[in-house]
Protein backbone atom coordinates (compact mmCIF):
# COMPACT_ATOMS: atom_id res chain seq x y z
CA UNK A 1 0.00 0.00 0.00
CA UNK A 2 1.06 3.17 -0.89
CA UNK A 3 2.69 4.67 2.43
CA UNK A 4 2.10 8.73 3.26
CA UNK A 5 5.38 10.15 3.38
CA UNK A 6 5.79 11.11 7.27
CA UNK A 7 5.55 7.21 7.55
CA UNK A 8 8.02 6.59 5.57
CA UNK A 9 10.55 9.11 6.37
CA UNK A 10 10.72 8.06 10.58
CA UNK A 11 13.33 6.68 11.14
CA UNK A 12 13.24 2.91 13.02
CA UNK A 13 14.10 3.47 16.47
CA UNK A 14 18.06 2.70 17.26
CA UNK A 15 16.75 0.54 20.39
CA UNK A 16 15.09 -1.98 17.61
CA UNK A 17 18.39 -3.28 16.74
CA UNK A 18 19.49 -4.25 20.67
CA UNK A 19 16.04 -5.36 21.21
CA UNK A 20 16.26 -7.91 17.93
CA UNK A 21 19.32 -9.23 19.42
CA UNK A 22 18.48 -9.83 22.46
CA UNK A 23 15.66 -11.22 21.60
CA UNK A 24 17.36 -14.01 20.12
CA UNK A 25 18.73 -15.90 22.96
CA UNK A 26 16.97 -17.00 25.67
CA UNK A 27 19.73 -16.37 28.59
CA UNK A 28 19.63 -13.42 28.89
CA UNK A 29 20.23 -11.50 31.84
CA UNK A 30 18.57 -7.26 30.67
CA UNK A 31 19.87 -4.31 32.02
CA UNK A 32 17.65 -2.78 28.73
CA UNK A 33 14.64 -2.43 30.06
CA UNK A 34 13.43 1.10 30.48
CA UNK A 35 10.33 0.49 32.67
CA UNK A 36 10.01 -0.86 36.56
CA UNK A 37 10.55 -4.41 37.55
CA UNK A 38 7.98 -4.42 39.76
CA UNK A 39 4.29 -4.96 39.53
CA UNK A 40 1.42 -1.68 39.74
CA UNK A 41 0.25 -1.44 43.71
CA UNK A 42 -2.11 -4.14 44.69
CA UNK A 43 -4.28 -1.11 45.78
CA UNK A 44 -4.22 0.34 42.39
CA UNK A 45 -4.92 -3.17 40.56
CA UNK A 46 -7.49 -3.61 43.07
CA UNK A 47 -9.42 -0.56 42.25
CA UNK A 48 -8.81 -1.01 38.41
CA UNK A 49 -10.69 -4.79 39.31
CA UNK A 50 -13.44 -3.21 41.34
CA UNK A 51 -14.35 -0.49 38.27
CA UNK A 52 -14.72 -3.46 36.26
CA UNK A 53 -17.14 -4.89 38.46
CA UNK A 54 -18.85 -2.02 39.04
CA UNK A 55 -19.64 -1.95 34.94
CA UNK A 56 -17.61 1.54 34.57
CA UNK A 57 -16.75 0.46 31.00
CA UNK A 58 -17.85 4.26 29.67
CA UNK A 59 -15.90 7.18 28.32
CA UNK A 60 -14.94 9.48 30.88
CA UNK A 61 -15.13 13.31 30.36
CA UNK A 62 -12.29 14.02 28.04
CA UNK A 63 -10.09 15.59 30.24
CA UNK A 64 -10.60 12.56 32.96
CA UNK A 65 -12.52 11.82 35.44
CA UNK A 66 -13.14 14.99 37.56
CA UNK A 67 -11.87 13.24 41.08
CA UNK A 68 -9.26 12.00 39.32
CA UNK A 69 -8.00 15.81 37.82
CA UNK A 70 -8.34 17.04 41.63
CA UNK A 71 -5.92 14.08 43.15
CA UNK A 72 -3.38 15.02 40.27
CA UNK A 73 -3.91 18.62 40.61
CA UNK A 74 -3.09 18.16 44.79
CA UNK A 75 -0.47 15.44 44.54
CA UNK A 76 1.40 17.95 42.06
CA UNK A 77 1.79 20.16 44.93
CA UNK A 78 4.43 18.65 46.68
CA UNK A 79 6.32 19.86 43.97
CA UNK A 80 5.86 23.44 44.81
CA UNK A 81 2.77 24.59 42.24
CA UNK A 82 -0.66 24.37 42.36
CA UNK A 83 -2.87 23.45 39.02
CA UNK A 84 -6.81 24.53 39.00
CA UNK A 85 -8.09 20.62 38.03
CA UNK A 86 -10.93 22.11 36.03
CA UNK A 87 -8.80 24.19 33.34
CA UNK A 88 -5.20 23.03 34.16
CA UNK A 89 -5.07 19.43 33.85
CA UNK A 90 -5.82 17.21 30.84
CA UNK A 91 -5.23 13.13 31.70
CA UNK A 92 -3.65 11.31 28.85
CA UNK A 93 -3.19 7.73 27.33
CA UNK A 94 0.56 7.55 28.86
CA UNK A 95 2.67 10.71 29.12
CA UNK A 96 3.50 9.98 25.27
CA UNK A 97 0.46 10.92 24.56
CA UNK A 98 0.69 14.30 26.58
CA UNK A 99 3.79 14.37 25.22
CA UNK A 100 2.67 14.20 21.49
CA UNK A 101 0.09 17.02 22.59
CA UNK A 102 1.86 19.65 23.28
CA UNK A 103 3.76 19.12 20.27
CA UNK A 104 0.58 19.20 18.28
CA UNK A 105 -0.48 22.21 20.69
CA UNK A 106 2.48 24.88 20.54
CA UNK A 107 4.79 23.87 17.42
CA UNK A 108 3.81 25.11 14.11
CA UNK A 109 5.23 24.32 11.00
CA UNK A 110 9.27 25.36 10.90
CA UNK A 111 9.15 26.23 14.83
CA UNK A 112 12.36 25.10 16.15
CA UNK A 113 12.44 23.01 19.01
CA UNK A 114 15.37 22.72 21.19
CA UNK A 115 16.41 19.10 22.51
CA UNK A 116 19.25 18.63 24.97
CA UNK A 117 20.50 15.06 24.27
CA UNK A 118 21.04 12.35 25.31
CA UNK A 119 17.33 11.89 26.09
CA UNK A 120 14.74 9.56 25.56
CA UNK A 121 14.07 8.65 21.43
CA UNK A 122 9.94 9.78 21.28
CA UNK A 123 10.84 13.76 20.91
CA UNK A 124 12.46 14.23 17.74
CA UNK A 125 9.69 12.16 15.80
CA UNK A 126 6.86 13.78 18.32
CA UNK A 127 8.25 17.26 16.54
CA UNK A 128 8.62 16.39 13.22
CA UNK A 129 5.23 14.58 13.24
CA UNK A 130 4.24 18.53 14.12
CA UNK A 131 6.24 20.13 11.34
CA UNK A 132 8.87 21.72 14.10
CA UNK A 133 12.54 21.21 13.41
CA UNK A 134 14.47 19.46 16.17
CA UNK A 135 17.65 21.36 17.57
CA UNK A 136 19.73 19.22 19.19
CA UNK A 137 21.57 20.45 22.37
CA UNK A 138 24.33 18.10 23.47
CA UNK A 139 24.85 17.70 27.19
CA UNK A 140 28.06 16.65 28.37
CA UNK A 141 29.48 14.15 31.06
CA UNK A 142 31.34 17.05 32.46
CA UNK A 143 28.33 18.53 33.25
CA UNK A 144 26.70 15.39 35.08
CA UNK A 145 24.29 15.34 31.56
CA UNK A 146 22.45 18.50 33.31
CA UNK A 147 21.62 21.55 30.77
CA UNK A 148 23.52 24.28 31.34
CA UNK A 149 23.46 28.02 29.87
CA UNK A 150 26.10 27.81 28.48
CA UNK A 151 25.00 24.43 26.15
CA UNK A 152 22.00 26.12 25.22
CA UNK A 153 24.04 28.94 23.74
CA UNK A 154 26.34 27.01 21.50
CA UNK A 155 23.90 25.38 20.50
CA UNK A 156 22.23 28.11 18.81
CA UNK A 157 19.25 27.17 21.06
CA UNK A 158 18.48 31.42 21.23
CA UNK A 159 16.66 31.05 17.85
CA UNK A 160 14.42 27.93 19.08
CA UNK A 161 10.62 28.80 19.87
CA UNK A 162 10.36 25.82 22.32
CA UNK A 163 12.51 23.90 24.94
CA UNK A 164 12.17 20.04 25.90
CA UNK A 165 13.37 19.33 29.22
CA UNK A 166 13.24 15.75 30.57
CA UNK A 167 14.54 15.35 34.05
CA UNK A 168 14.81 13.33 35.59
CA UNK A 169 16.63 12.01 32.31
CA UNK A 170 16.24 8.76 30.60
CA UNK A 171 19.19 7.46 29.56
CA UNK A 172 21.32 9.61 32.43
CA UNK A 173 19.89 9.63 35.45
CA UNK A 174 20.66 13.26 35.54
CA UNK A 175 18.56 15.94 37.32
CA UNK A 176 18.59 19.63 37.10
CA UNK A 177 19.66 21.42 40.52
CA UNK A 178 18.29 24.76 41.51
CA UNK A 179 20.78 26.96 40.19
CA UNK A 180 21.52 25.04 36.23
CA UNK A 181 17.20 24.79 36.63
CA UNK A 182 17.62 29.01 37.10
CA UNK A 183 19.98 29.81 34.10
CA UNK A 184 18.01 27.78 31.52
CA UNK A 185 14.76 29.21 33.47
CA UNK A 186 16.50 32.46 32.24
CA UNK A 187 17.24 31.86 29.09
CA UNK A 188 14.42 30.92 27.84
CA UNK A 189 12.63 34.29 29.43
CA UNK A 190 15.44 36.19 28.00
CA UNK A 191 14.62 34.14 24.18
CA UNK A 192 10.81 33.61 24.59
CA UNK A 193 11.29 30.36 24.79
CA UNK A 194 7.84 28.06 26.08
CA UNK A 195 9.30 24.65 27.61
CA UNK A 196 7.46 21.19 27.14
CA UNK A 197 9.05 19.33 30.50
CA UNK A 198 8.88 15.88 30.66
CA UNK A 199 8.17 14.99 34.19
CA UNK A 200 7.43 11.13 34.45
CA UNK A 201 10.65 10.61 36.72
CA UNK A 202 9.86 13.01 38.93
CA UNK A 203 9.05 10.73 41.64
CA UNK A 204 12.45 8.67 41.24
CA UNK A 205 15.16 11.20 42.96
CA UNK A 206 17.38 10.28 45.07
CA UNK A 207 18.55 12.64 47.91
CA UNK A 208 16.31 15.30 47.30
CA UNK A 209 12.89 16.32 45.74
CA UNK A 210 12.51 17.07 42.35
CA UNK A 211 12.62 20.73 41.08
CA UNK A 212 10.20 21.72 38.56
CA UNK A 213 11.15 24.17 35.69
CA UNK A 214 7.50 25.43 36.26
CA UNK A 215 8.55 26.71 39.58
CA UNK A 216 11.13 29.13 38.15
CA UNK A 217 10.11 32.85 38.29
CA UNK A 218 8.02 33.63 35.05
CA UNK A 219 7.87 29.86 33.66
CA UNK A 220 4.50 28.54 35.07
CA UNK A 221 3.27 30.31 31.92
CA UNK A 222 5.53 29.48 29.41
CA UNK A 223 5.67 25.61 30.79
CA UNK A 224 3.52 22.31 30.30
CA UNK A 225 4.09 19.98 32.90
CA UNK A 226 4.25 16.42 31.96
CA UNK A 227 3.54 13.05 34.91
CA UNK A 228 1.61 9.68 34.60
CA UNK A 229 1.50 6.99 36.42
CA UNK A 230 4.05 4.27 34.63
CA UNK A 231 7.59 4.68 36.54
CA UNK A 232 6.38 6.52 40.27
CA UNK A 233 3.42 3.34 40.67
CA UNK A 234 4.76 0.74 38.09
CA UNK A 235 1.72 1.28 35.78
CA UNK A 236 3.30 1.40 32.41
CA UNK A 237 0.91 -0.75 30.56
CA UNK A 238 -2.17 0.84 32.25
CA UNK A 239 -1.02 4.34 30.29
CA UNK A 240 -2.17 6.53 32.22
CA UNK A 241 -0.21 10.37 31.99
CA UNK A 242 -1.23 14.16 32.14
CA UNK A 243 -0.28 17.45 31.43
CA UNK A 244 -0.70 20.51 33.79
CA UNK A 245 0.06 24.12 32.66
CA UNK A 246 -1.69 27.54 31.90
CA UNK A 247 -5.26 26.91 30.65
CA UNK A 248 -4.67 28.26 27.16
CA UNK A 249 -2.21 24.89 26.59
CA UNK A 250 -4.69 22.57 28.11
CA UNK A 251 -7.42 23.53 26.12
CA UNK A 252 -5.22 23.46 22.98
CA UNK A 253 -3.96 20.05 24.08
CA UNK A 254 -7.55 19.12 25.10
CA UNK A 255 -9.02 20.02 21.62
CA UNK A 256 -6.95 17.64 20.16
CA UNK A 257 -6.68 14.79 22.31
CA UNK A 258 -11.30 15.16 22.34
CA UNK A 259 -10.75 14.19 18.82
CA UNK A 260 -7.63 11.40 18.35
CA UNK A 261 -8.57 9.75 22.28
CA UNK A 262 -11.62 11.36 23.28
CA UNK A 263 -10.44 10.23 26.50
CA UNK A 264 -7.82 8.20 28.67
CA UNK A 265 -8.92 4.61 29.60
CA UNK A 266 -11.42 4.33 32.25
CA UNK A 267 -10.07 1.30 33.97
CA UNK A 268 -6.47 3.06 34.25
CA UNK A 269 -8.77 5.77 36.00
CA UNK A 270 -9.90 4.23 38.58
CA UNK A 271 -6.47 3.00 39.39
CA UNK A 272 -4.43 5.91 39.35
CA UNK A 273 -6.99 7.27 41.60
CA UNK A 274 -6.31 4.16 44.28
CA UNK A 275 -2.32 5.29 43.64
CA UNK A 276 -2.87 8.23 44.63
CA UNK A 277 -4.93 7.72 47.64
CA UNK A 278 -3.48 4.79 49.00
CA UNK A 279 -0.30 3.72 47.39
CA UNK A 280 2.56 6.77 49.25
CA UNK A 281 3.67 3.60 51.08
CA UNK A 282 4.70 1.65 48.06
CA UNK A 283 6.38 4.42 46.18
CA UNK A 284 8.39 4.75 48.90
CA UNK A 285 9.40 1.32 49.29
CA UNK A 286 10.19 1.16 45.52
CA UNK A 287 12.45 4.47 45.64
CA UNK A 288 14.40 3.02 48.72
CA UNK A 289 15.04 -0.71 46.88
CA UNK A 290 15.79 1.64 43.46
CA UNK A 291 18.15 3.68 45.73
CA UNK A 292 19.90 0.85 47.15
CA UNK A 293 20.05 -0.81 43.58
CA UNK A 294 21.74 2.74 42.06
CA UNK A 295 24.10 2.82 44.77
CA UNK A 296 25.60 -0.99 43.69
CA UNK A 297 25.66 -0.78 40.31
CA UNK A 298 27.21 2.89 40.44
CA UNK A 299 30.22 1.61 43.11
CA UNK A 300 30.54 -1.60 40.86
CA UNK A 301 31.10 0.43 37.24
CA UNK A 302 33.46 2.85 39.45
CA UNK A 303 35.34 -0.60 40.72
CA UNK A 304 35.66 -2.47 37.58
CA UNK A 305 37.09 0.76 35.42
CA UNK A 306 33.73 2.18 33.98
CA UNK A 307 33.58 5.90 35.26
CA UNK A 308 29.85 6.59 35.97
CA UNK A 309 28.25 9.73 37.51
CA UNK A 310 26.23 9.67 40.16
CA UNK A 311 23.00 9.75 39.13
CA UNK A 312 20.16 10.89 41.10
CA UNK A 313 16.96 10.41 39.38
CA UNK A 314 15.12 7.60 37.39
CA UNK A 315 16.08 4.08 37.47
CA UNK A 316 19.22 4.18 35.08
CA UNK A 317 23.29 4.67 35.31
CA UNK A 318 25.66 5.93 32.31
CA UNK A 319 28.79 4.48 32.41
CA UNK A 320 31.41 5.86 30.59
CA UNK A 321 32.97 2.47 28.72
CA UNK A 322 36.24 4.07 27.54
CA UNK A 323 34.94 3.24 23.67
CA UNK A 324 32.57 2.98 21.17
CA UNK A 325 29.36 2.06 22.87
CA UNK A 326 27.54 -0.08 20.57
CA UNK A 327 30.98 -2.32 20.21
CA UNK A 328 30.61 -2.82 23.68
CA UNK A 329 27.11 -3.56 24.24
CA UNK A 330 27.05 -5.84 21.32
CA UNK A 331 30.64 -7.93 21.89
CA UNK A 332 29.13 -8.05 25.93
CA UNK A 333 25.72 -9.00 24.62
CA UNK A 334 27.90 -11.70 22.83
CA UNK A 335 30.43 -12.74 24.96
CA UNK A 336 28.48 -12.67 28.73
CA UNK A 337 24.35 -12.77 27.31
CA UNK A 338 24.24 -9.19 29.68
CA UNK A 339 22.18 -6.66 27.63
CA UNK A 340 22.75 -2.95 27.97
CA UNK A 341 21.64 -0.20 25.50
CA UNK A 342 24.34 1.70 23.85
CA UNK A 343 24.17 5.62 24.48
CA UNK A 344 24.03 6.77 21.48
CA UNK A 345 21.02 5.62 20.51
CA UNK A 346 20.02 8.77 22.47
CA UNK A 347 21.22 11.26 20.48
CA UNK A 348 24.40 13.28 20.47
CA UNK A 349 26.41 13.22 23.85
CA UNK A 350 25.21 9.84 24.60
CA UNK A 351 28.24 7.94 22.67
CA UNK A 352 30.80 6.40 24.63
CA UNK A 353 28.59 5.73 27.26
CA UNK A 354 25.71 2.59 28.05
CA UNK A 355 22.58 2.84 29.44
CA UNK A 356 22.07 0.45 32.02
CA UNK A 357 18.54 -0.09 33.63
CA UNK A 358 18.83 -0.92 37.24
CA UNK A 359 14.86 -2.07 37.50
CA UNK A 360 15.86 -5.65 37.81
CA UNK A 361 16.26 -7.26 41.02
CA UNK A 362 19.41 -7.22 43.29
CA UNK A 363 20.08 -10.59 42.37
CA UNK A 364 20.17 -10.18 38.75
CA UNK A 365 22.12 -6.71 39.15
CA UNK A 366 24.92 -8.44 41.18
CA UNK A 367 25.35 -11.60 38.52
CA UNK A 368 24.96 -9.15 35.59
CA UNK A 369 27.62 -6.89 36.90
CA UNK A 370 29.66 -9.42 38.06
CA UNK A 371 29.76 -10.90 34.36
CA UNK A 372 30.56 -7.17 33.14
CA UNK A 373 33.35 -6.54 35.62
CA UNK A 374 34.87 -10.23 34.04
CA UNK A 375 34.37 -8.89 30.25
CA UNK A 376 35.94 -5.27 30.90
CA UNK A 377 38.66 -7.14 32.33
CA UNK A 378 39.37 -9.78 30.17
CA UNK A 379 38.04 -9.04 27.07
CA UNK A 380 36.91 -5.34 26.31
CA UNK A 381 39.66 -3.41 24.28
CA UNK A 382 39.30 0.22 25.16
CA UNK A 383 39.31 2.74 22.11
CA UNK A 384 41.08 5.24 24.39
CA UNK B 1 21.20 6.02 64.26
CA UNK B 2 20.52 6.89 60.18
CA UNK B 3 23.31 4.09 59.23
CA UNK B 4 21.50 1.46 61.40
CA UNK B 5 18.25 2.02 60.12
CA UNK B 6 19.46 1.67 56.46
CA UNK B 7 21.65 -1.51 57.42
CA UNK B 8 18.63 -3.01 58.98
CA UNK B 9 16.25 -2.47 55.91
CA UNK B 10 18.79 -4.10 53.60
CA UNK B 11 19.02 -7.12 56.32
CA UNK B 12 15.73 -6.97 56.76
CA UNK B 13 15.14 -7.93 52.57
CA UNK B 14 18.41 -10.38 52.48
CA UNK B 15 19.94 -11.21 55.67
CA UNK B 16 23.04 -12.80 53.69
CA UNK B 17 23.93 -9.46 51.83
CA UNK B 18 27.60 -9.58 52.95
CA UNK B 19 29.41 -6.49 54.41
CA UNK B 20 30.73 -5.22 50.80
CA UNK B 21 27.35 -5.24 48.95
CA UNK B 22 25.47 -3.49 52.32
CA UNK B 23 27.97 -0.98 51.57
CA UNK B 24 27.65 -0.32 48.44
CA UNK B 25 24.01 -0.17 48.77
CA UNK B 26 23.99 1.69 51.57
CA UNK B 27 26.47 4.34 50.45
CA UNK B 28 28.07 3.55 53.79
CA UNK B 29 31.59 2.10 54.44
CA UNK B 30 32.46 -1.19 55.15
CA UNK B 31 33.50 -0.27 59.11
CA UNK B 32 30.53 1.97 59.56
CA UNK B 33 28.19 -0.88 58.24
CA UNK B 34 30.21 -3.15 60.78
CA UNK B 35 29.67 -1.28 63.39
CA UNK B 36 25.76 -0.74 62.62
CA UNK B 37 25.33 -4.69 62.75
CA UNK B 38 27.42 -5.20 66.22
CA UNK B 39 25.04 -2.33 68.04
CA UNK B 40 21.42 -4.17 65.86
CA UNK B 41 22.84 -7.20 67.50
CA UNK B 42 24.34 -6.12 70.98
CA UNK B 43 20.98 -3.57 71.36
CA UNK B 44 18.77 -6.40 71.10
CA UNK B 45 17.06 -5.36 67.58
CA UNK B 46 18.65 -7.86 65.44
CA UNK B 47 18.11 -11.35 67.23
CA UNK B 48 19.61 -13.72 65.03
CA UNK B 49 19.33 -14.51 61.24
CA UNK B 50 17.27 -17.62 59.49
CA UNK B 51 16.15 -19.25 56.57
CA UNK B 52 12.11 -18.83 55.15
CA UNK B 53 11.56 -22.14 54.78
CA UNK B 54 8.74 -23.89 53.38
CA UNK B 55 8.72 -27.02 55.06
CA UNK B 56 6.02 -28.83 52.59
CA UNK B 57 8.38 -28.10 50.03
CA UNK B 58 10.73 -30.87 51.62
CA UNK B 59 11.62 -34.18 51.78
CA UNK B 60 10.58 -34.99 55.40
CA UNK B 61 7.94 -32.05 55.32
CA UNK B 62 7.38 -30.99 59.36
CA UNK B 63 4.06 -29.99 60.74
CA UNK B 64 3.34 -26.40 61.94
CA UNK B 65 0.51 -25.13 64.23
CA UNK B 66 -0.73 -22.46 65.32
CA UNK B 67 -1.99 -22.97 69.25
CA UNK B 68 -4.09 -20.29 71.03
CA UNK B 69 -3.22 -20.39 74.97
CA UNK B 70 -5.63 -19.29 77.44
CA UNK B 71 -4.08 -18.54 80.93
CA UNK B 72 -5.47 -17.77 84.16
CA UNK B 73 -2.86 -15.62 86.26
CA UNK B 74 -2.26 -15.12 90.22
CA UNK B 75 -0.65 -12.46 92.63
CA UNK B 76 2.86 -14.71 91.90
CA UNK B 77 2.59 -15.39 88.42
CA UNK B 78 2.30 -12.75 85.61
CA UNK B 79 2.43 -13.05 81.80
CA UNK B 80 6.03 -13.24 81.80
CA UNK B 81 6.56 -16.15 84.06
CA UNK B 82 3.97 -18.53 81.70
CA UNK B 83 5.49 -17.05 78.72
CA UNK B 84 9.53 -18.17 80.01
CA UNK B 85 8.03 -21.64 80.71
CA UNK B 86 6.36 -22.18 77.51
CA UNK B 87 9.38 -20.32 75.35
CA UNK B 88 11.46 -22.88 76.94
CA UNK B 89 10.14 -25.93 74.85
CA UNK B 90 11.92 -26.02 71.82
CA UNK B 91 8.92 -27.36 69.53
CA UNK B 92 7.94 -23.67 70.10
CA UNK B 93 9.04 -21.58 67.44
CA UNK B 94 7.53 -18.26 68.44
CA UNK B 95 5.24 -17.04 70.92
CA UNK B 96 3.65 -13.86 71.26
CA UNK B 97 1.08 -12.78 73.92
CA UNK B 98 -1.91 -10.55 71.79
CA UNK B 99 -5.45 -9.44 72.52
CA UNK B 100 -8.87 -10.67 71.72
CA UNK B 101 -10.15 -14.05 72.85
CA UNK B 102 -7.22 -15.57 73.98
CA UNK B 103 -3.73 -14.58 75.72
CA UNK B 104 -0.98 -16.43 73.59
CA UNK B 105 -0.34 -17.21 70.33
CA UNK B 106 2.10 -19.40 69.57
CA UNK B 107 3.89 -21.24 66.72
CA UNK B 108 4.64 -25.12 67.14
CA UNK B 109 7.11 -26.62 65.03
CA UNK B 110 7.02 -30.85 64.85
CA UNK B 111 7.58 -33.76 62.82
CA UNK B 112 4.04 -34.55 62.47
CA UNK B 113 0.16 -33.99 64.06
CA UNK B 114 0.83 -36.47 66.43
CA UNK B 115 4.02 -35.17 67.64
CA UNK B 116 2.30 -31.75 67.87
CA UNK B 117 -0.57 -32.82 69.88
CA UNK B 118 1.63 -34.85 72.27
CA UNK B 119 3.66 -32.01 72.74
CA UNK B 120 0.30 -29.75 73.83
CA UNK B 121 -1.78 -32.10 75.46
CA UNK B 122 1.46 -33.21 77.43
CA UNK B 123 3.85 -30.50 77.59
CA UNK B 124 1.79 -27.34 77.44
CA UNK B 125 -1.98 -27.89 78.82
CA UNK B 126 -0.65 -29.64 82.18
CA UNK B 127 1.30 -26.42 82.97
CA UNK B 128 -0.80 -24.96 86.12
CA UNK B 129 -1.71 -21.44 84.66
CA UNK B 130 -3.04 -23.17 81.24
CA UNK B 131 -6.83 -23.35 80.99
CA UNK B 132 -7.62 -23.60 77.69
CA UNK B 133 -5.55 -24.72 74.55
CA UNK B 134 -6.98 -24.67 70.95
CA UNK B 135 -4.25 -26.07 68.16
CA UNK B 136 -4.65 -25.18 64.10
CA UNK B 137 -2.83 -26.82 62.29
CA UNK B 138 -1.25 -24.97 59.28
CA UNK B 139 -2.62 -26.80 56.00
CA UNK B 140 -0.77 -24.55 53.38
CA UNK B 141 1.57 -21.38 53.66
CA UNK B 142 1.03 -18.89 50.95
CA UNK B 143 3.52 -16.35 52.33
CA UNK B 144 6.08 -16.00 55.05
CA UNK B 145 8.48 -13.57 56.31
CA UNK B 146 7.10 -11.03 53.60
CA UNK B 147 7.86 -13.63 50.96
CA UNK B 148 5.21 -15.53 48.07
CA UNK B 149 5.63 -18.94 48.25
CA UNK B 150 4.14 -19.53 45.26
CA UNK B 151 6.18 -17.54 41.96
CA UNK B 152 5.52 -13.96 42.02
CA UNK B 153 3.91 -12.45 38.94
CA UNK B 154 6.06 -13.34 35.85
CA UNK B 155 8.41 -10.59 34.22
CA UNK B 156 6.83 -10.03 31.17
CA UNK B 157 8.42 -6.79 29.93
CA UNK B 158 10.24 -6.41 26.35
CA UNK B 159 13.69 -7.54 27.06
CA UNK B 160 15.00 -3.73 25.75
CA UNK B 161 12.79 -0.97 25.53
CA UNK B 162 13.41 2.62 25.17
Amino acid sequence: MRLAERAHTLPPSGIRKFFELTEARDDVISLGVGEPDFSAPWAARTAAIDSLERGRTSYTANRGIAALRERIAAHHERYGQRYDPETEVVVTTGASEAVDLAFRALVDPGDVVAVHEPTYISYRPGIELAGGKPLAVPTRAADDFRLTRERLEAAGADAADLLVLCYPNNPTGAIMDEGTLAEVAAFCREHDLRVVADEIYAALTYGGEHASIATQPGMRERSVVINGFSKAYAMTGLRLGYALGPADAIDGMNRIHQYTMLSAPTTAQHAAMAALDRCDEEVREMVDEYNRRRRLVVSRFNGMGLDTFEPKGAFYAFPDCGGDDDRFAEELLESTGVAVVPGSVFGSGGEGHLRVSYATSMRELKEATDRMAAFVEEAWEPDR
Amino acid sequence: MEAEREVLDVLARNAREGIDDIAAQTGLDAATVEEAIATLEGNGVVHGYQAVIDWDATEEGKIRAIVEINVELDRETGYEQVADRIAKFPAVDALHLVSGDYDFAVEVLGESMQDVSQFISEQVAPLPEVTQTVTHYIMETYKDGGIRFVDGDEDDRLSVSP
